[in-house]
């Protein structure tokens, strides 16, 4: 635990260097100000080299004497406050936790100074760019919802994991996989299968997909959290195990691909600590209704956000491939999007058995 | 026709007088008469037709003389109460009290006596049955004052003689003009109920007190006193007490009540009223100011305003040996050289006997033409007598203490004290949370704090003026903000002569000049053609020797162009005091709502950085605190420049507007 402390160190150092600036700007008689590197499209670029997403360099100065702005300059130093207490005590919580930590009311009136959790949530992510620290060195997780099972020996806080008997629940992956907390053991895997949702992953986790195949299978409920994606990444890295993602035939699918591939627009930040830019795209693809003679029944229609979202990804710099563009023109065409469940029609263990293992093997994916 | 009948009883002084009226009261005629179209051919044409039809003749002049006979004014009275303002029970309710209240007013300030007035109202069907009457029903209205009282031998004509009075003879600021008031209303009892007017009165400590009950013979429009006592002791050392018994209609009447009441100690800030209704408590109004009114004079008629047939009559009734005499006697302004003038425009002689005039059209007709090419100075002013910028503003707040007490909203946006009784029976429930108060803002200028709120009061009170030749003066007061309703058009209260008009409002040049004036030019917002919005009461009072009301009922003033004129000049004046008020408010609520959010934040923010570098909060929070003020001053700056640009643009077109005066 040694060079947890030195980042603990570090990271309250750079919490106190940052109240230190906010007293001097005062005491100088000037408007106090914390500055947050742009967390939005406009300052998000795609480095073609890197492949993945990057915040790039547009900062925006957030002042107390701005009455639009003071309150958040107020809730910025609350959270700054619960992080350090947090990292002196060695102890780590919910984002949700803090919320509760640092809510109360002002003075005598009945303002908050955090009316609801979607308040405090963008305030952590502001500090974690301005301080340049990650959310765990912040001692800071989001909930957990991600699941694992796999030919794979883990060790977890020093207790040792067998993930090949998980039964049918399987190992919730924590929000802090760093290598201090989590070390890899022995394993059999000969690649990463990150499926998009709980129901899809528990039909292969129950056809022991991962013995047959030696696989490793995971979700993250949606879209994954960190934790999820900081172990796909590291699996990838440190076992150069190939990753495969199979996600619903709709934009979000797609876009679940894209920020496990290279990194969230939220989130660019850490795009380096999580994306894994070799991803494969596995399906579901606009194009297998055709190939797996999907039904028009078991289509969906597509709704016009649907419609509008999937435009807007025809523009991302990292959908250029022209495989991509063909997936989503057909999607836009087509006005239709299909669910993985879709391909339980053709027979209950038909992803499993037929689909998947067939897809591997024409080599059908889109890298 | 009332001026007819009037001449026909009085000396020649008064006749001479009587022929102002047409002078005095252009009243009837609108500014700008319509010409009457000559008979057109389509008419004649219809004439012929007539004719040619020939219709059987229906009375002879013999069968239709021995019809025709004199017509008592009592008679005709009874035929047309509405015009004296008895249409109804319920304005008739109103309108006893009013001609009653209106003379004591006008006695007290004739003798030079702070009036202490006491109105009564009794209600006979719940003194009978414990129950309010519902509707129509019998009604005793008693109005008690401390004025000089009256004399024993004019008692019994002044209540039981139509067109009976002091005032009508003479061109003078004062309530009553017409010497028909009070036994009208005296009248009205008597043919509603039956019951005769009951009068107490005493002329001063050590003098009888005498005791009437006066009823008038309609037909001969004389009084017939059924009874007459000297009362051994009253509690009045000096001053009159009428009792009429009524037909009225208190349940829809008393608001008119209740709103003459309150607006007459509004423009009377000299009287102490008191009033008592049925089951209810007394209210008072305490007088704001123990000052009586600067007397108001009488003058003559000013030549301008003299139209032909007038100055016909007043030449026959003049005692002046030559026409140069009669004008130098008979107006106001007329020296021997202005006469001169005028008869030099008129090419008349000076040596002309007036009576050669009074018989001749075309000799008048130059005369007049004279007198209007003549320059002549304007009236004396002396004779008006405004309530003042101090008195207004004094009345405003004391008007203002017994509606805050009583609580604002009436019905269709107007006050009434019921209303408010309700409202305080749910123990105020109904009242808006009172705004926060800023903290430590400076008390401004024109602001009174009255139970609590805060109020801006502005009053202006113009030159005198002339319309027609009579002297008039307008005055304007405003109050905004306290517990008014924002969202409401204003409450325009309306005075001539310091009574308040309650009807036709739409009708009355007062309202015309107020909606006209571009309040919006003072952050008011007002819907096109309207009052505008917000929490204000506006009081305008124009003050002359003869009001020019639209009719004779006198509930509202006809729209002369310089009556409307000077009422809006007035506005826009008590309008830009408010803006800069609203502006200064509103530059006081933000600093106060930027500066409170500041200091809540300050406190957090403190707090955690003082936590984070391990150090006492205090004096970080000083640091804050020093730079708030800083910041915000400099902040508010920019905020102010936008206000000035706002008030710039407010001023122009106004001031414009006053450059042609
Ligand atoms: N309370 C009173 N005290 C003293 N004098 C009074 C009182 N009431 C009436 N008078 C006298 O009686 C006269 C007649 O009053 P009345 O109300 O009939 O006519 P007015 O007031 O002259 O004119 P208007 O018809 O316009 O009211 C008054 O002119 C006044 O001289
Ligand atoms: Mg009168």
């Amino acid at each position: 635990m040694a060079r947890m402390d030195a980042v603990s160190k570090r990271t309250v150092g750079k919490i106190e260097k940052l109240a230190e600036s906010v007293i001097r700007a005062v005491k100088g008689g000037g408007n106090p100000f914390v500055e947050i590197p742009v967390r939005s499209l406009a300052n998000v670029r795609f480095n073609e080299k890197k492949r993945v997403v990057e915040l790039g360099n547009q900062r925006q100065k957030r002042y107390f004497f701005n009455v639009s702005m003071a309150k958040k300059f107020m809730q910025t130093f609350l959270v700054s406050d619960a992080c350090k207490e947090l990292i002196e005590s060695g102890k780590t919580t919910s984002i949700r936790d803090l919320y509760y930590i640092t809510k109360h009311s002002i003075g005598d009136t009945k303002q908050n100074t955090f009316e609801e959790q979607d308040e405090s949530d963008p305030i952590i992510e502001d500090i974690e760019v301005a301080l340049d620290a990650l959310r765990e060195e912040l001692h800071l997780f989001a909930s957990r919802k991600g699941t694992m099972v796999g030919p794979i020996t883990i060790r977890d806080s020093g207790d040792t994991i067998d993930l090949r008997r998980m039964g049918s629940g399987g190992w919730g992956v924590p929000s802090i996989v760093e290598e201090n907390v989590i070390q890899f053991g022995r394993h059999e895997a000969k690649y990463v299968l990150l499926v998009e949702k709980d129901a899809v992953w528990s039909r292969f986790n129950e056809d022991k997909f991962w013995k047959r195949q030696n696989a490793i299978i995971i979700h993250g409920g949606g879209q994954p959290p960190r934790g999820v994606r900081r172990m796909v990444q590291r699996l990838h890295r440190e076992l150069k195990l190939p990753v495969y993602v199979l996600v619903d035939n709709d934009p979000w699918g797609f876009y679940i691909y894209s920020v496990v591939k290279q990194g969230s627009i939220n989130l660019a930040f850490e795009s380096m600590r999580m994306a894994v830019p070799d991803a494969r795209f596995i399906g579901l693809s606009s194009f297998d209704k055709v190939t797996y003679k999907l039904p028009s029944n078991v289509a969906i229609k597509m709704d016009d956000g649907d419609v509008a979202r999937a435009r807007q990804m025809l523009a991302y710099p990292w959908f250029q491939a022209k495989q991509w563009q063909a997936e989503i023109q057909e999607m836009v065409k087509s006005g239709v999007k299909y669910e993985l469940e879709a391909l339980s029609r053709r027979g209950i263990s038909f992803i499993t058995e037929e689909y998947l293992p067939t897809k591997l093997k024409e080599k059908d994916w889109i890298a | 026709m009332a001026a007819k009948a009037s001449r026909v009883a009085k000396a020649d002084r008064r006749s001479r007088q009587l022929e102002l009226v047409p002078v005095a009261r252009p009243v009837a005629e609108p500014p700008a008469p319509t010409p009457v179209p000559a008979p057109g051919p389509a008419e004649d044409a219809a004439a012929g037709a007539t004719e040619s039809r020939r219709p059987k003749r229906r009375a002879t002049a013999e069968e239709m003389a021995t019809r025709q006979r004199e017509i008592s004014i009592s008679e005709f009275f009874t035929k047309n109460r509405h015009l004296l303002g008895f249409d109804n029970p319920s304005k008739a309710l109103l309108t006893t009290i009013k001609e009653a209240v209106d003379n004591s007013l006008d006695a007290c300030e004739e003798a030079g006596i702070l009036p202490e007035i006491t109105i009564g109202v009794r209600d006979l069907g719940f003194e009978a049955s414990g129950e309010l009457t519902k509707g129509e029903g019998r009604f005793v209205v008693s109005v008690e004052d401390n004025g000089p009282g009256i004399v024993k031998a004019q008692a019994p004509k002044i209540f039981g003689k139509l067109l009976y009075g002091s005032k009508f003879h003479r061109l003078k600021q004062s309530r009553g003009q017409q010497g028909i008031g009070i036994s009208a209303a005296a009248m009205y009892g008597q043919l509603t109920t039956g019951q005769p007017i009951r009068v107490v009165s005493r002329t001063g400590k050590g003098k009888p007190t005498h005791s009437f009950d006066i009823q008038i013979d309609t037909r001969k429009n004389s009084p017939v006193v059924t009874r007459d006592e000297t009362l051994d002791d009253w509690h009045q050392d000096h001053g009159t007490r009428v009792d009429l018994e009524i037909v009225a209609n208190w349940q829809s009447g008393q608001k008119f009540v209740n709103r003459y009441v309150e607006h007459t100690s509004l423009a009377n800030p000299h009287c102490t009223v008191h009033y008592l209704r049925p089951k209810q408590a007394r209210l008072s109004f305490p007088r704001a100011t123990s000052e009586l009114p600067k007397e108001a004079l009488e003058i003559r008629p000013h030549p301008h305003g003299v139209e032909l047939g007038a100055l016909m009559t007043m030449a026959g009734d003049s005692k002046s040996h030559d026409v140069k005499g009669f004008l130098q006697t008979s107006f106001s302004r007329v020296s021997a050289q202005v006469a001169g003038e005028i008869l030099k425009h008129a090419g008349l002689r000076e040596r002309m006997r007036p009576r050669e005039i009074a018989g001749d059209r075309d000799l008048a007709e130059k005369l007049h033409r004279g007198i209007q090419g003549t320059k002549i100075m304007a009236p004396p002013v002396n004779c008006l007598s405004p309530i003042g910028d101090a008195l207004m503003r004094q009345g405003l707040v004391s008007f203002l203490s017994v509606i805050e007490t009583e609580g604002p909203d009436g019905e269709d946006g107007q006050l009434d004290l019921d209303q408010a009784a309700k409202t305080k029976g749910k123990k105020g429930k109904a009242k808006p949370a009172p705004a926060p108060e800023p903290a430590e803002v400076e008390a401004e200028e024109g602001v009174e704090k009255i139970k609590g709120h805060d109020y801006f009061i502005a009053t202006v009170t113009r030159p005198p003026r002339v319309y027609r030749g009579n002297p008039f003066q307008v005055e304007v007061g405003l109050a905004h903000g306290g517990s008014w309703p924002a969202d409401r058009p204003v409450e325009l209260f309306r005075f001539a002569n310091r009574v308040p008009l309650l009807f036709q409002r739409g009708a009355c040049g007062i309202h015309e000049a107020v909606v006209k004036t571009d309040w919006r030019n003072y952050l008011l917002s007002q819907p096109k053609g309207s009052l505008p919005v917000g929490p204000m009461a506006l009081l305008v009072h124009i003050a002359s020797v003869w009001v020019p009301f639209t009719s004779e009922s006198k509930e509202a003033v006809a729209p002369y162009p310089e009556i409307i004129r000077e009422i809006q000049l007035a506005a826009q004046e008590c309008g830009r005091k408010l803006a800069a008020h609203i502006r200064k408010r509103q530059h006081a609520d933000y600093q106060a709502q930027r500066r409170s959010i500041f200091e809540l934040y300050i406190h957090e923010v403190a707090q955690a950085i003082g936590k984070i570098v391990g150090r006492s909060p205090d004096p970080i929070r000083r640091e804050f605190m020093r730079v708030a003020e800083k910041v915000t001053e400099a902040d508010l700056a920019s905020q102010d420049a936008k206000l000035e640009e706002a008030a710039e643009k407010t001023a122009r077109r106004p001031r414009r507007s006053e450059e042609d005066e």
